[in-house]
């Protein structure tokens, strides 16, 4: 009894998928949002956080780097920063990853440290990872080095 | 290929072209021709495009585009640091579907309300907008039209905006989405000051001992902020942090002292401070009897509902603000009920937390600084939860000097500069004035050139009230700019979209990409947006900040300014003003609105030639003048000698900005403080000089109830906001592939046994819903929010989900800002 209801479920999300497209494409111009604004919503796809091998490029130099895994369990608090104990200039020889950006061991006033700058102590605040979802809309940004992307 | 070839040929690369290098032989391209190129990118300063912080970034162009941002170095608010969203603005120009031309709703080439959009031109676009303003107007008047604005606007298409709207169509039918952010905090200082904006800056963050959040995630909506709070507490020995707020946050994560309180009961724990510090005789006394009145304000005040909303009919003090002063053992005696047993057993805090936070008021060796957002400003009473939180501060005497800092921080980068100083409210003129008061409007008149009467002196449509005045044909030409309505105001389903499509009305919505908003109007108009124009915002310590522009707008965007002034020249004076108002002016006949308003002599006072050179400046080059420098003139007027007091409008464009009252080029970072502030006279070592008598108030009000709370069917409560990698409704960090990918779907937060006790899980597809709509989402009872039980939190940056649909549009009935903290939902098995 199941199957054949979910069958008909999907083919009706076909048809609705269809229908929808073809109304965007009689449209000059289409809101981000897949359905009008006053009819139920739908979600898009499932995702994933992990799934990337190795690291990602940069756009430009100032960017900071994202995330190729899930930090979902990672504990940043007071009593202790998860992402340290690879990241850390300390730690990241043995534990083969990118060591923290020199600046992050400079505090407000450009004093050098040997620890980790307060200012840049919630790591994520600036890098954050990727679900591996498709962009909602084309970004036509181009970097300054030809060298990128 | 292996990584260790992929590293042999670059280094042989890079050899090459060392070698080339230092022959003299330039290299036409390969891999290493980057980092020998002379530096090619052109970098200059803007501030942020997001929030309120103001942080400065440096852009650097190339060969007309953005090609990349960073952190200015030079900058006090940053230091060269910057938040994801920042670091990524080099981006958010570049939507592939930015909006490039106007877009009229049509069938069979003519305009028809449920037709598709196609292209026209502007004289094609204005023409009809014109036609439907006058048509309004002369069936209606000056209330049937109206706009909708932002605190992102720059400074001068705000007041542009006001001008064109209180003086050109004499409609104060004009309001920001500030409206849905500042107004509380407004409303909070008016009340205990007399004038808007925070006394401290932020070094304060630098500077106190103690740090207060009430109601305001920092880490993720002020990251930059939170980042020097941060330094502080890791750094300075003793310092503390406590938390307050509905459900667990980022912001807990650096919390000594994190308290989950019952919705609404931050108005008893502010008085049960009060309290403790009076009951353990720790009022500074000198200070309050110098410096301070004591008052109370009137209570069951209603909810900023429709008038004939059951609610709003059992108030017994509808929207009344009255304060009637009491002395101090009235107060004493008002607080006294509000003792440590009773409020922790309201809020749900266990008593020995409170007490700890209250001893951080009460001790006199420590250095305070509160802060709050949208916790405090999204709130039913939201005025008088301000005002309770400037009475500890009051009472101790913890106030205008470095550290001591009751501190409103503001959601938008120009919510200060744009809504407040300019005053785009539906009450408000430049400078703190109000449409209600004779002689501000006489002021206002007198500085227009315009004569008496022009400006109206009934407060016009409030967000909220714009929504459901479109709702009930009372507006018919609206105009909206620089922000995303649809998304962003309450009670979509009920007043927001019904109001839009309502058959009378012509709804027009300015804006850089396609938006809900845009695409439930009936013109859309293509903006061109941040470093695409010359700009100037004011941030949350009132730092103003300019910018030049950077690059040209796509296709046909225009800025909004553009859009306001090129507008105004569609309108006879004739076809706006009655004949009484003409007769005053005779001069003005014959006239456009344009002439009467910009081209006055004052805004058209500055030649192309101030303008700088090596940069575009298409406002000016389009109409003739430096138009941005005439109208900044123009306004500075206002503030000048009136404690707003601006710089030469040239300083703004050499500093990382300037914290206003500036005078003698001096900024001001502590106001009402001796030596400091250069309006306090000598001697008097603090004075509130808002109100004549140099007082600040002191305002006493009760815990009150809010309007919707769980019941047996919507049994959760509902609390809606945002998240660190989305700037509001998502209209730019959507379109930025890596922000969209670090939180790609709204979320509904929940606490697990709340989950389980409706057989729910984590990730599974879920229906949220209120009485006022529905909405599927997906759920979520582990992540970045941990709520408590009875509670879920739900941002609203996704416009695939449009949370607004379920909220509910009451307001706080004093500054009528939308409560979004509070309403009552249920979630169910989708």
């Amino acid at each position: 009894m199941r199957k054949p209801t979910l069958i008909s479920a999907a083919g009706a999300l076909i048809v609705l998928s269809l229908t929808t497209l073809s109304l965007a494409q009689d449209q000059q111009v289409r809101a981000l949002r897949m359905e009008p604004v006053d009819a139920p919503n739908r979600l898009g796809p499932d995702f994933k956080w992990e799934g990337v091998e190795g690291r990602m490029q940069r756009n430009y130099r100032q960017q900071p780097p994202l995330i190729p895994h899930s930090i979902s369990q990672y504990q940043i608090d007071t009593r202790t920063n998860q992402c340290l104990s690879c990241h850390d200039w300390t730690k990241a020889g043995e534990r083969n990853a990118p060591t923290l950006s020199m600046t992050h061991y400079l505090d407000r006033d450009g004093t050098e440290l040997d620890h980790i700058a307060g200012t840049r102590y919630f790591c994520n605040q600036c890098h954050v990872p990727q679900a591996d979802v498709p962009a909602l809309v084309v970004n036509t940004f181009e970097p300054s080095s030809p060298n990128v992307r | 290929m292996t990584l260790s070839d992929s590293r042999r040929t670059f280094l042989k690369a890079t050899a090459a072209a060392a070698t080339a290098s230092a022959a003299g032989i330039p290299l036409a391209s390969g891999p290493a021709s980057a980092q020998l190129a002379p530096p090619d990118i052109r970098w200059d300063k803007a501030p942020c495009r997001f929030c309120g912080t103001g942080c400065t970034v440096l852009v650097g162009t190339k060969e007309g585009r953005v090609v990349a941002t960073q952190g200015d170095p030079q900058a006090e608010v940053n230091r060269g640091l910057n938040c994801v969203k920042g670091y990524f603005l080099s981006k958010i120009m570049y939507g592939e579907d930015r909006l490039t031309q106007p877009l009229l709703r049509k069938t069979n080439g003519a305009y028809d309300k449920d037709g598709d959009f196609e292209p026209v031109t502007w004289d094609e676009a204005f023409d009809l907008m014109a036609q439907k303003w006058k048509a309004a107007l002369a069936a209606k008047g000056p209330t049937s039209v109206g706009m909708f604005g932002s605190g992102q606007w720059t400074v001068w298409e705000g007041y542009a905006a006001s001008k064109l709207m209180k003086a050109g169509f004499r409609s104060n039918n004009i309001d920001p989405n500030a409206r849905h952010c500042m107004a509380s905090a407004v409303v909070g200082f008016m009340r205990s000051f007399g004038i808007d904006e925070p006394m401290g800056c932020y070094d304060d963050l630098e500077a106190a001992d103690t740090f207060v959040l009430w109601g305001s995630n920092m880490a993720e909506m002020h990251p930059i902020l939170w980042s020097r709070l941060t330094d502080t507490r890791l750094t300075k020995p003793g310092c503390e942090v406590h938390v307050l707020s509905t459900f667990e946050h980022r912001s807990f994560e650096l919390a000594d002292n994190g308290m989950v309180f019952k919705p609404q009961t931050d108005l008893a724990i502010l008085n049960y401070i009060a309290n403790h510090i009076i009951e353990t005789g720790r009022v500074n006394e000198d200070f309050v009897s110098k410096h301070v009145n004591i008052t109370k304000t009137a209570t069951d005040i209603g909810f900023g509902l429709r008038p004939d909303n059951p609610l709003q009919l059992a108030a017994a003090n509808p929207n009344s603000g009255e304060l009637t002063p009491i002395d101090f053992d009235v107060y004493a005696a008002s607080v006294a009920e509000y003792t440590l047993d009773k409020v922790a057993e309201l809020s749900c805090v266990p008593a020995d937390q409170l007490e700890r936070l209250a001893e951080q008021y009460a001790d006199p060796d420590r250095k305070v600084m509160s802060l709050w957002t949208m916790g405090f400003n999204q709130h039913t009473r939201g005025g008088w939860v301000n005002s309770l939180c400037y009475n500890i501060h009051l009472l101790t005497g913890k106030i205008s000097e470095p550290g001591n800092s009751p501190f409103s921080l503001t959601g938008q980068p120009s919510a200060c500069g744009t809504a407040r100083e300019v005053g785009t409210f539906s009450h408000r003129l430049p400078a703190d004035m109000v449409v209600t008061n004779p002689e501000h409007r006489a002021r206002a008149e007198e500085l227009w050139q315009l004569p008496e009467g022009t400006i109206p002196d009934k407060v016009g449509f409030h967000a909220v009230e714009q929504n459901r005045a479109l709702h009930d044909g009372l507006i018919n030409a609206y105009w909206v700019q620089c922000n995303n309505n649809m998304q962003a105001a309450p009670n979509l389903n009920e007043e927001g979209y019904p109001g839009y499509r309502n058959p009378e009305n012509f709804a027009v919505v300015s804006d850089a990409y396609p938006t809900v908003t845009a695409m439930s109007a009936d013109l859309i108009l293509p903006a061109a947006m941040w470093v695409e124009k010359e700009g100037c915002y004011g941030n949350a310590e009132r730092r103003t900040q300019v910018w030049r522009q950077q690059v040209h707008a796509p296709g046909e965007a225009k800025s909004d300014l553009w859009q306001l002034m090129e507008f105004s020249k569609r309108f006879a004076i004739e076809e706006v003003w009655s004949e009484d108002l003409l007769a005053k002016m005779p001069e003005a006949r014959g006239k456009t609105l344009y002439d009467v308003l910009f081209a006055n002599g004052t805004v058209d006072a500055f030649p192309m030639s101030e303008t700088a050179g090596g940069f575009p400046n298409d406002d000016a080059e389009h109409f003739g003048f430096y138009v941005q420098k005439g109208l900044f003139e123009e306004y500075a007027a206002f503030g000048r000698g009136h404690g707003h007091d601006l710089a030469p409008f040239e300083m703004y464009h050499e500093a990382r900005g300037l914290r206003w009252p500036v005078v003698d080029g001096k900024e001001t970072r502590w106001r009402f403080r001796e030596g400091s502030d250069p309006y306090v006279e000598a001697g008097s070592e603090v004075q509130f000089y808002g109100y004549k008598d140099n007082k600040a108030k002191i305002i006493f009000a009760p815990y009150e109830a809010p309007p919707e709370a769980p019941d047996d069917e919507f049994n959760l409560w509902l609390c809606t906001g945002r998240v660190l990698e989305h700037w509001h409704s998502g209209s730019m960090t959507r379109r930025v592939p890596e922000l969209h990918r670090a939180f790609p779907l709204a979320v509904v937060f929940m606490h697990p046994e709340d989950a389980k006790a409706r057989d729910l899980r984590h990730g599974q597809e879920i229906m949220i819903s209120t009485r006022r709509g529905e909405v599927r989402s997906k759920l979520a009872t582990k992540g970045r929010n941990k709520v408590p039980q009875g509670l879920v939190f739900m941002p609203w940056f996704d416009e695939g989900q449009l949370t607004n649909k379920l909220t509910l549009d009451a307001t706080c009935p004093l500054s009528k800002q939308t409560d979004f903290k509070k309403c009552a939902c249920k979630v169910e098995r989708a």
